[in-house]
Parts: C-alpha cells; structure tokens; sequence
C-alpha cells in the first residue's frame, strides 16, 4: 500500500461545546513518524482537539477540514475512525464493570481486523498477544482478568491505554495527559511504550503540561495551544521555554 | 424497608452514570425469532371456566378422584380470591372467561408410544426452536421434556435415566405411575390456596414435568422442559414437581417461548421444589415468552409462583435470565426449614421498550444457621419498567441466620424506570443481614470508550450488559451461559442507532 504523504492534515478547524466556541481555525500538519507535542494552558481546548478528531458526541464542528491519511475524518463514524488506525489515550479512562479486559480488547482487536480485511484472531494467538504487551507495559497478567479499569489504579489505568494503544497498532496515536498523576517509574514504563511504537510511519499527538514527559518522548515538533489555535509552534527546545516562563509570556506578545 | 438495630442490617447506596446520548435512546426490539405459529390441527376447549371445565380437564387425563377433588377444592378457593394489584405493573384485567383452558395437538389424542409416532410438525417446531427432540442430535447430557399447550409431547433419555433410578417424566404420566409421591408432595409447598394464580393453576394446570431423584443419587444429566405455547387464545397453567431425596444432586432448566400474537396470553405456572436432607437443586430458568411488540400490543401475561423448600444441609439455587413477557410477577422462594440449609437467588431480568417486570424473591429463614444470598440485575430500556422486590424473613428461632443482598440496576436510555422494594423482618437477635443496592446508567463515556476501540454501538452496550450480569450467568450451566448472553444481545438489538 502506498503511504500517504500526509498523516494528519487540519485545516482551519472549528468546533463547539455546550455552545462554547472551543477550536478556533486550528491549523496543523502531521507527517507520518513525527512526533507533535501539544501543550497550553488549562481549558486552551488540548482535550476538545482529541476529542474533535476521535468523534465524540456533543463535540461540535463548526467549521475546517481534516484529512486522515488523505480521507475525511469527520465524516466518519467514531468506529470507522477507530478502525482506520485513529486511537485516543483517555485523559480519564472510564470503568466498564465485568467485562474482561481480555474480552474488552479481543473485540476490539478482531473488529480492526476485520475492518483490514483480515480473519479474527484465535483466542490462543491473542491471548499470547495480549500477554505480550501487559508484560511490556508491566501490568500483571491478572490485569487481563479484571474488568476493564475497574478499580485499576490512575496509573494502572494509564498503563492499560498504552497496552490497548500496542494491541491496536492505530497509525494515529493521541495521547491526551497521559502523564498527568504517573510517578517516575511508570512515566518511563509509558514513554518506553511509546518509544518502541515509533517506526518511522506511526505519528504521535502527545499532549501534556510538562517538560518531564518529553525527556523521555522526544517531540519533532512542539505547539503551544491557546484560546483555541496554534499560538506557537517550535521545536522540541520550546518546551524547555514554556517550562521555564510559564505560558504568560506568549500573550504578552500578543499572539 | 425495616431496619431494626438487631438484624444488623447494612445499606449502601451507589450513584453512578451520566446523561445517556440521545444514541441510546432508539431501542427497537429486532424481530422476535421464536415468533412463529405452527400449523397443527388442535383440540381446544370452549372458552371459559367452570367446574364443568376441570372436571373436562381431569377426565381428558384419567384422574383419579383425589385428584379431582384437589383441583374442585382450589377453584372454589379461587372463586373467591381477588386478583392482586400489588405489584408495580399495570395492566387491564384479565377476563378468566375468555381463556380456553386446555389445548392439545389433535396428534397427541393417541398418546404416540415413541418419537417416530410422534406428528413430524411438532418435531420441526421444536428443531428450529433450536431443540432437538432426537437423542442423537440434541445436545449432549441435556434430558428435554417438550411441553407445547397443555401436554408433553415427549421426554428424551428416560432410559438412560431411569437406570439410575431417575424419574423424569409429565407430571399427568407420574400422577398414575407414581401416585404415592405426587400425592405426598404436590401442593405441599405452595399450597392451594397460597395466591390467586397458584389457585388457579391448581385447578386448571394442564401439564408440566415430574422428577424425583432418589437418595444419594448425582443425577448424570442435566434436566429441562421446555414451555411452548402455540394455540390462540389460550392460557397455559404447567406444574412443575422436583423432588429430591436425601443426599442428592439435581440441575433443571427451563426455557420458554410463544408465537408473536397482537393479544396478550397467560402463563400461569406454578414450580414446588423438594430438597430433602443434604440434597442440592439447582433450578435455571431462560424466559423468553413473546414480549409484545414494540408499542406495547401482545405478549405474555408471566404469572409465576415458584418455591422451594430446604430441609436439613440442603440447598437449592434459583438462577433465572428473565428477557421475554410483557409483564412478569415471580418471586421463585427459599423456605430455609432445616438446620444450616442454603437458598440462592441469582437474576437478570430484562426489560425493553413496554415491558414491565415486577420479580425477585423470598427467604424465610426457619432453621438455624441457614443462609441465603440474592444477586439480582435489573436492565431497563427504551420505556420499561423493571422492580425488584424481595423479603427476607428471619424467623425467631433461625438462631444464626445469615443473608446477603445485592441489587444492581442498570438504566439504558432516560424513558425508563428501575425500583427496589427489599423488605426485612428479623425477630432474631444473632441473625446478619447485609444489603447493597446499586443504580447505574449506560454512560456516554462508556460507549464513547467503546467505540472509540472499534467497537460499534449496538456491540458496546451488549457488552456493558453483559458485563453487568456476569456474576448471574456464572451460575447457569456452561452451555446456558452462552445462550443467555446471546438473548441479552438479541434482546438489545437495535438499541442504539
Ligand atoms: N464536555 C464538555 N462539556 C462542557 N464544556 C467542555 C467540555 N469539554 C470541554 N469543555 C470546555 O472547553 C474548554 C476547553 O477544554 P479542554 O479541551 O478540556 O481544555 P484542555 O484540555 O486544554 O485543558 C474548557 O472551557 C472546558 O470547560
Ligand atoms: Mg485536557
């Protein structure tokens, strides 16, 4: 298959919440195998982003373009994006009471699949998967047990992202504060996760507020998301300025 | 709910859940697949009920006298009994005048002596029912008593069973070839006169199945009946009688299903369990009577008395999977009369567009240290209506007793309603009553989180419901658990568009 030149293509891009106009004309390009950062202030719209660009109900576009892999996301179905390689790391990943993770994940895995034109997977060939990428994001296999998130620790919680992220392959891997209340150990765990997932095809959003996470990912590019656009973009050294002055600065420069 | 200090009684309450997406709100019951009517030359009898009708009923079977006088003595009684209106569902009331009260497939008149005898129609029902009658296709350690109307047209493995001293047969066979037992037993625990639908189904009921396991004995396979009703206009009344001796093991299952027809029909049945000392029963039901169709027109009235009662060490479990009827009232109980015995009481009860479920249970705690525990899932969606209402009931001298309650109900949509009644007596100082209580929603975030995966809708919410149920279906026999969840599936289908 031929490899589409452009990832991710967002081309003034709108969009509101509860009446809110969150987005305002967001411009971003992504090339497969980078590696974007996105930071911002509180409440900038990071997480209205990911949503937009996974479909979330009650996410509404007013206005813009995007282009996955040269086909118009927003007119597909959340599932469709999913199985075109879009995956999202929740923020807060939600509970699912007594479905197995196992469960959780070969479904989803076999609908991928599917999608590709490929035959489900036996449970034997998954379940050795599935083994697979627990032990690399050093979950116990007991995790595959237990019901989805259910009463999975925050970072248990954030670890079982990455491991659906490695189940998944998605082309288009979004990863909103995946960081946020991860202790050092399992910071590296992620961004090791991560790291290995990088092949030169597969591009990443990472959105986070600290530098810390970006010690370990190292971004192609870093943007500064404000009052619902780009307000600066750089590379990977304008992290280290944002941690080091806060975002005030850019405002005082009045972009 | 009464909570006095003594019982030592906990409750928690746990909110969870969001707004529902306007997604979930389109729930369409796809077609109801057991939905056929079979094309069978019947015999039915005249609408109505008088003594006339019974005394039709206990001829067309061979009777003997004690039995007819039984059933005069229960109708007398239910002349003068009320139709209860308790329950949290509504509904017109049913004309007893306009039922025909015994149907049969002409076929059957000359009792068929084997299944080669028996109408190839019937079979064909039954077969794409997805139940096999004959051995060597049906399902491997499963015995099927197939009742359709009001008589059993054939019980599989007898043989097999009968080796090992198993009785499993139609109760109307067992009432001439075992008639010490089923007088000893039948009526004796759910007596006559126990309710207004036991009353009239002990004057009426037509057939049903008999099984008695003797002592010590592990019955080698599992047992089930399975209720069809075909025929317009008719009321179907089975009477179910396990008994179980001393020391042994039985595990029944029944399933049951209804044309789809535009009136409503009535199901009145009534089950008595036996557990004698030491012996285990575990009953399973899958109900999937016609539900009405999507406006709420037809369906199954499923009026059900359901008791069993545990002398000493024994213990019998309730589990049942509750999808069909338009409306359902069955409390399947636990009379807990000897020393240490154990009731269980598993659920799911599933409601959907106009459906309306009023079920749960009872534990009456009479021995000492007798223990009981209730898990039971209510579902509702599109504009349903579901409660759970249950007793547990601690008797003086249950010196010990324990019981622990779960309720969980989850909401599918916001057009319909989950409600608990959990009523407590205990008039024993050392008795320990725990209760949970849970109300939950299909969270946007949840089929968000599902989607998001690959997963579409209508896979996602089966899965939350599944998901939810589980520690029920882990109750049922393996191949029934497979089943029951594929019901929930069809029973959502169409849920969210
Ligand atoms: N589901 C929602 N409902 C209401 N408001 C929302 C919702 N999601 C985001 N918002 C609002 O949109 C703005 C941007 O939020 P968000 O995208 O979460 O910011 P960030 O992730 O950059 O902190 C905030 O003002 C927030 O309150
Ligand atoms: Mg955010």
């Amino acid at each position: 298959m031929k490899q589409a030149a452009s990832m991710l293509e967002i081309r003034n891009l709108s969009a509101r919440v509860e009446g809110n106009d969150i987005l305002r004309q967001l411009t971003l390009s992504i090339r497969p195998g980078e590696v974007h950062a996105i930071m911002g202030p509180n409440g900038a719209g990071k997480s209205t982003l990911g949503n937009v660009l996974a479909g979330r109900p009650g996410y509404e576009v007013t206005g813009g373009e995007v282009l996955f892999q040269g086909k118009d996301l927003l007119a597909m179905e959340i599932e469709e994006r999913a199985r075109e390689g879009v995956f999202l790391a929740f923020q807060y990943p939600v509970e699912i009471p007594g479905v197995s993770n196992m469960e959780f994940l070969k479904a989803a895995v076999d609908a991928r699949r599917r999608h590709r034109g490929e035959s489900e997977l036996s449970s034997f060939d998954f379940m050795k998967l599935a083994r697979d990428a627990a032990k690399r994001v050093s979950l116990d296999q007991a995790f595959l047990k237990r019901g989805v998130n259910e009463g999975f620790s925050g970072g248990e919680k954030k670890r079982n992202e990455i491991m659906q992220m490695m189940l998944l392959e998605p082309s288009l891997c979004i990863l909103d504060e995946t960081d946020s209340g991860l202790d050092i150990d399992a910071l590296q765990v992620v961004a090791a996760g991560v790291n290995a997932m990088r092949d030169g095809q597969r591009s990443f959003i990472v959105v986070t507020h600290y530098q810390r996470l970006l010690d370990y990912i190292v971004p192609d590019h870093v943007h500064v998301l404000a009052a619902g656009r780009i307000a600066r973009s750089g590379g990977k050294e304008l992290a280290l300025e944002l941690e080091a002055k806060g975002y005030s600065w850019l405002e005082d420069e009045g972009v | 709910m009464r909570d006095g200090p003594l019982c030592g009684h906990r409750a928690s309450h746990r909110h969870r859940g969001e707004s529902v997406s306007e997604q979930v709100e389109s729930l369409i019951r796809k077609d109801y697949s057991a939905g056929f009517h079979t094309q069978i030359e019947s015999d039915t009898l005249r609408p109505g009920l008088d003594e006339d009708v019974i005394r039709f009923i206990s001829a067309k079977k061979e009777e003997p006298q004690w039995l007819l006088e039984w059933r005069l003595k229960a109708f007398r009684a239910w002349q003068e009994m009320e139709e209860p209106t308790w329950a949290h569902v509504s509904y017109p009331l049913v004309d007893f005048q306009a039922l025909s009260y015994y149907s049969a497939p002409r076929s059957m008149a000359n009792k068929p002596k084997s299944l080669d005898e028996v109408d190839p129609e019937l079979l064909a029902t039954y077969a794409k029912l997805g139940i096999p009658l004959h051995e060597q296709e049906a399902l491997a350690g499963v015995a099927v008593d197939a009742v359709f109307d009001s008589v059993s047209v054939v019980t599989t493995y007898r043989a097999k069973l009968e080796e090992v001293g198993v009785i499993f047969c139609p109760i109307s066979e067992a009432v001439h070839r075992f008639p010490e037992l089923v007088k000893k037993y039948l009526g004796s625990v759910v007596p006559q006169k126990d309710n207004f639908y036991a009353a009239l189904n002990s004057a009426v009921f037509s057939d049903g199945s008999f099984v008695y396991i003797p002592k010590g004995v592990r019955c080698p396979m599992e047992l089930s009946t399975y209720f069809r009703i075909n025929e317009v206009k008719t009321g179907q009344f089975e009477r179910t009688l396990i008994v179980a001796d001393e020391g042994s093991h039985v595990s029944y299952l029944e399933g049951c299903t209804a044309p789809m027809r535009d009136e409503n029909q009535l199901h009145a049945a009534v089950v008595e369990l036996v557990a004698l000392d030491d012996a285990q029963i575990k009953y399973s039901t899958v109900q999937n009577w016609y539900p009405g169709d999507k406006e709420g027109k037809g369906g199954i009235y499923n009026f059900v008395t359901k008791r069993g009662v545990c002398h000493r060490n024994a213990r019998i479990s309730w589990t049942q999977v509750e999808t069909g009827s338009a409306i359902t009232w069955k409390y399947p109980s636990c009379i807990l009369k000897g020393d240490n015995s154990v009731g269980e009481f598993y659920s799911v009860a599933l409601t959907n567009n106009l459906q309306q479920a009023d079920t749960g249970t009872k534990m009456i705690h009479l021995g000492k240290n007798t223990r009981s525990t209730i898990v039971a899932k209510g579902i509702s969606a599109g504009r349903s209506q579901s409660a759970y209402r249950g007793l547990v009931r601690i008797n003086a001298g249950a010196e010990g007793a324990r019981n622990y309650t779960q309720c969980d109900s989850l909401l599918i949509g916001d057009r319909c309603g989950a409600h608990t009644f959990p009523y407590i007596e205990s008039r024993n100082a050392s008795a320990v009553i725990e209760h949970e209580a849970t109300t939950s929603k299909v969270s946007d975030d949840q089929l968000f989180l599902c989607q998001q995966r690959g997963l579409d809708a209508e896979k996602a919410v089966s899965m939350i419901v599944n998901g939810f149920c589980r520690e029920v279906f882990k109750e049922l026999p393996m191949e029934f658990a497979v089943e029951a969840g594929k019901l929930l599936e069809v029973s959502l289908e169409g849920s969210v568009g």
